[in-house]
């Protein structure tokens, strides 16, 4: 460098090339993890949603009250104030009661459960459902995709949480009636995840389209494979991005979805209410001053969903930084 | 032909700064432009070209800069002035010519209303004579029926005729200097010389000074007064067309010289250069082309070379250069007695 | 220009009819509404009659035509719960739920369209981040706790605003709308914005990046080289051709707005159709929900037919008589 300097020129600056670092290295050197260092927004909304996965998780552990057991409810309980003490054992309610008594922070925790494993339930339907029907879209053509496409352009006309809420009327109109709350969980994860299918079938669709015309799926289907596993074993690694980001949009839009129906109370039963149910229980009480109830369910909520959006945007502008 | 200097361009460094270091495109490069005059830049894709073009123009996308050199126009710098005076400058004094028509015009306006705009912006005039000037100016570059195409949206012309719309909007407001970026490149090759012989026609009508950017060495031949060949950022040679086409001496241009089909139409065989350009993250130290030049010598790996003059052309390379004249004199004849 | 409204028109009749399809599927399998309607009391003898009237004992085909008369004819069936017929219940209720569309919806793609822009030209602006930080925030925050917060705050803690109902209503042709009176708009305010703004997000985020888009492009490039000023290069250049886009996806979005009335109905107890399909889910009266599929099918695809037709008027390039030349 110094020799270069002569004659007047200045220096040109030098590029460093890394190559043969371990995986883990060339991962810390990769633009997804430098922008998710430069990024605190990302770090908190990643950290705040791995918090409520674990709260989620370990809910029975970490909740002070079993608020579903009416056994262990004292109405007596009923709206106590947030950090006040449980006149009976002496405890401390660190969010307030219900109006039942139940304890505020563990009916979060339990409608948490409920929230969270109704959205990932349903966005892995909808996952499953749409990679398997755009592969079929894909790779069959013909009136097959003609039908799947021409069904997909007709629900994406129409918003999924209003899709979701139909099916939804539909699903619980055939449960026999006295089999209605017990099935009431499943019918909502089948609507939302078949409401959230499109976006998922459409990518899978695009890229068989590319990949069946390429020569080493015909080469393999001359040698004898399955054109199925070669393009499976293809196909697949080339959409994890864009499928990534559609799950996490969807996870979003799902636990969005979940919490509309809960709460206008045509979602999870009042025996496994989800935090949409808590938040339609929390609104009758702030005509008469008990915020908390309804305070402390929005704030999870919100919670959950902005840290979902948050990474699933972020996700998407870094795998695709064409966009940004 | 007029020596009156239309654009200086001294030591011009443009900079993109990236997390692994920054990048450098352009690199000390250096040239002129005379009134009338057309120069040609030519090398492989990322040499650079156009990066000099919009760093003239000061369009370079961000978070690219110009970090060293001078631009000026008509003795006046142009590389250091507000957005707003620039601006004024743009279209007006420097006019621009890119590679596809096909995206340059905005599809939802007429032809004609893109060229009275562009006019009105920087003349005062009214709506209707700017109207006469935009049939004018479409009559001048060959589009027939210009009184009435003018109301045509850009979609309902050819190719060719609407890169005859970019090079009338280009003149529009009667710029001292054209930048044309590979404007033929696009085009049918049918096309393509009636654009270049068009081009040159106007710009020798007016007076005009053209940076012609291409990779095409016929259009090179063809039309260009002098040529400036570019590697990897750095001008490897500059001089009159002639002189660096028919006795080149970078070997770098000699190599693109042998690999282009000689306009006589000589039976001899093609010749490549062995290897590629450097990647900008990869330039190694001295000369950049030191890796796939036959005749390096030690000085091409340590020192970088800069431009002297060579018999009628300057050049940047240690081969002419007295220190080394022995140590490359010495490099040939060992080469030749491999080769025998 | 008249081939392609036909075809439009025709695949909008086809979406009808399946969607049609689906509402009558929903009236023949799902549950037994005979259940439903009579009280514990009725006898076999009671049931199988009205079964008879209702015409649920033909078959598939002919009860399907006989559907599609009565829908073309203005019959809807009979709510199994009200008992009243369905397109009286559904018509009283349409105005209340189409003013509040259309006062949010225009607030939403006012406002959208306008911060869209804004954003995307200063979008390294501190302004233009925060906008977008909490537009974010207005996507993840779901429609009925917007409305929740809205009246907590606005009905019960500063009380200058009414948590529920239409308010006073006056009649314009027969027809009650609450936008003419100060009590009735005061009780649109808080509906309607609750509806506008996730809408208004969606809008603005969707102008913002396909301006951005749109800023990238050769002519904007070209339109910089000939010296054009920002602001023609913005409004002039960029903003109509990034509103092709647009009018699709704010089509879409207007549509969204009569879905999404479903849940700020619920909210402020707004007496709309939407609010009468949640009601009808939850007890499963099925005459109702399979009228409202039908009907906001229609809706949907009047607006997307519109929108293909706007296409029209605003892209020369598929103007009847343009580009035969060269491509």
């Amino acid at each position: 460098m110094t020799e270069e300097t002569q004659r007047g020129a200045s220096a040109r600056p030098v590029f460093k090339e890394d190559e043969h670092l371990p995986f883990w290295k060339r991962w810390m050197d990769t633009d997804i993890w430098h922008s998710y260092k430069k990024s605190p927004v990302i770090i908190i909304a990643s950290i705040a949603f791995m918090l409520l996965i674990l709260s989620a998780i370990f809910a029975p552990l970490i909740s002070p009250y079993t608020p579903f057991d009416p056994g262990s409810l004292n109405l007596m309980n009923g709206f106590t104030e947030p950090m006040s003490k449980n006149d009976f054992t002496g405890d401390y309610f660190f969010l307030g009661t219900d109006d039942q008594g139940r304890d505020v922070f563990s009916t979060i925790l339990f409608g948490l459960r409920i929230s969270l494993f109704v959205g990932l339930a349903a966005v892995l339907f909808a996952m499953t459902l749409g990679v398997i029907l755009g592969l079929i879209s894909g790779y069959l053509g013909g009136w097959v995709d003609g039908v799947i496409m021409r069904v997909a352009d007709i629900q994406m006309t129409f918003p999924s949480i209003m899709v979701a809420m139909l099916l939804y009327g539909v699903g619980k109109g055939l449960t026999p009636p006295d089999l209605r709350d017990e099935m009431a969980l499943v019918v909502l994860i089948i609507s939302i995840g078949l409401s959230e299918w499109v976006q998922f079938a459409r990518t899978v669709r695009g890229a068989t389209l590319v990949e069946r015309e390429k020569e080493y799926v015909q080469a393999g289907h001359l040698i004898g494979l399955s054109k199925w596993a070669i393009m499976l074993r293809h196909i697949l690694p080339n959409v994890t991005g864009p499928i990534l980001v559609i799950a996490t949009i969807s996870l979003a839009l799902a636990i969005i979805a979940e919490a509309t129906l809960s709460f206008l109370g045509v979602g999870a039963p009042k025996t496994e209410p989800s935090l949409g149910t808590l938040i339609n229980v929390g609104r009758q009480f702030i005509l008469s001053g008990e915020w908390w109830i309804l305070l402390f369910p929005s704030l999870t909520l919100l919670a959950l969903a902005l840290s979902v959006n948050l990474f699933g945007d972020w996700l998407r502008d870094v795998l695709n930084p064409k966009l940004r | 032909m007029s020596e009156e200097i239309v654009l200086t361009v001294e030591d011009l460094i443009v900079e993109f700064p990236t997390r692994k270091g920054i990048l450098r495109p352009v690199d000390r490069v250096n040239f002129n432009i005379k009134k009338g005059e057309i120069l040609g830049v030519v090398g492989e894709s990322g040499a650079g070209k156009s990066m000099c073009g919009s760093a003239i123009v000061g369009l370079i996308d961000r978070p690219g800069r110009i970090t060293g050199g001078e631009i000026r126009l008509q003795n006046e710098r142009i590389d250091n002035i507000s957005h707003e005076r620039m601006r004024k400058i743009r279209g007006r004094r420097i006019g621009m010519v890119f590679q596809d028509p096909l995206t340059s015009l905005n599809p939802l306006m007429t032809v004609g209303e893109q060229i009275m705009e562009t006019i009105r912006v920087h003349l005062k005039i009214s709506e209707a004579e700017a109207r006469q000037r935009a049939i004018a100016a479409l009559e001048e570059v060959g589009i027939p029926a210009a009184s009435s195409r003018v109301d045509a949206y850009p979609h309902q012309f050819s190719g060719g005729m609407r890169q005859r719309v970019v090079i009338a909007l280009a003149l529009a407001a009667e710029p001292e200097l054209i930048i044309a970026d590979e404007p033929t490149t696009a085009l049918d090759v049918s096309v393509q010389a009636q654009i270049m012989a068009l081009l040159k026609k106007l710009c020798h009508e007016r007076g005009t000074a053209v940076m012609l950017i291409t990779h095409d060495m016929g259009v090179i031949a063809e039309t260009t007064d002098r040529v400036a060949v570019l590697y990897a950022g750095r001008l490897a040679e500059i001089g009159p067309t002639k002189d660096v086409l028919s006795n080149p001496s970078h070997p770098y241009t000699i190599g693109l010289m042998a690999s282009t089909p000689s306009p006589t139409g000589s039976t001899e065989r093609l010749s490549q250069i062995p290897g590629s350009m450097p990647n900008l993250r990869a330039i190694p130290q001295g000369c950049a082309f030191n890796q796939r030049c036959t005749k390096a010598i030690s000085a091409c790996f340590k020192h970088l070379p800069i431009l002297e003059p060579v018999d009628k052309t300057d050049v940047a390379c240690w081969l002419y250069d007295e220190a080394y004249k022995d140590e490359a004199a010495e490099q040939s004849k060992t080469q030749l007695k491999e080769g025998a | 220009m008249l081939a392609f409204v036909i075809r439009r028109v025709g695949e909008a009749l086809l979406v009808l009819f399946i969607v049609a399809l689906v509402s009558f599927a929903m009236f023949k399998f799902m549950g037994d509404p005979i259940q439903s309607m009579v009280g514990q009391e009725a006898t076999l003898v009671d049931q199988e009659e009205l079964r008879e009237r209702l015409g649920l004992n033909d078959p598939f085909p002919v009860q399907y035509v006989a559907y599609l008369g009565r829908v073309l004819s203005g019959e809807f069936g009979i709510s199994y719960r009200v008992g009243l017929p369905v397109e009286e219940i559904i018509l009283d209720r349409l105005p209340a739920t189409l003013e509040l569309a259309l006062l949010s919806g225009l607030i939403a793609i006012s406002l959208g369209i306008f911060l869209g822009i804004y954003t995307a030209i200063r979008r390294d602006g501190f302004v233009a981040h925060f906008i977008m930080t909490t537009s974010l925030i207005g996507v993840s925050l779901p429609t009925f706790l917007i409305g929740v917060f809205l009246i907590w705050i606005f009905a019960v803690e500063l009380n200058v605003l009414p948590s529920y109902g239409r308010g006073e209503t006056l009649d314009v042709f027969g027809v009650p709308l609450s936008i003419f009176t100060l009590d009735g708009l005061k009780s649109m305010i808080l509906p309607a914005v609750t509806l506008g703004l996730y809408q208004m997000t969606l809008i603005m985020r969707l102008v913002r990046s396909e301006m951005l888009e749109v800023l990238r492009t050769d002519f904007i490039r070209f339109a910089r080289a000939r010296g054009l000023s920002n602001k023609a290069i913005n409004f002039r250049h960029a903003l109509k051709n990034t509103l092709v886009p647009v009018i699709t996806v704010t089509g879409l979005q207007l549509g969204s707005i009569i879905a999404f009335a479903i849940i700020t109905e619920t909210v402020f107890q707004w007496p709309g159709v939407g609010l009468l399909f949640i009601n009808a889910v939850n007890v499963v009266d099925i005459p109702i929900m399979s009228t409202y599929l039908l009907l906001v099918a229609v809706i949907f695809v009047t607006i997307n037919l519109i929108v293909d037709l706007l296409y029209f008027s605003i892209d020369p390039r598929l103007k009847v008589g343009g580009g035969s030349k060269g491509h």
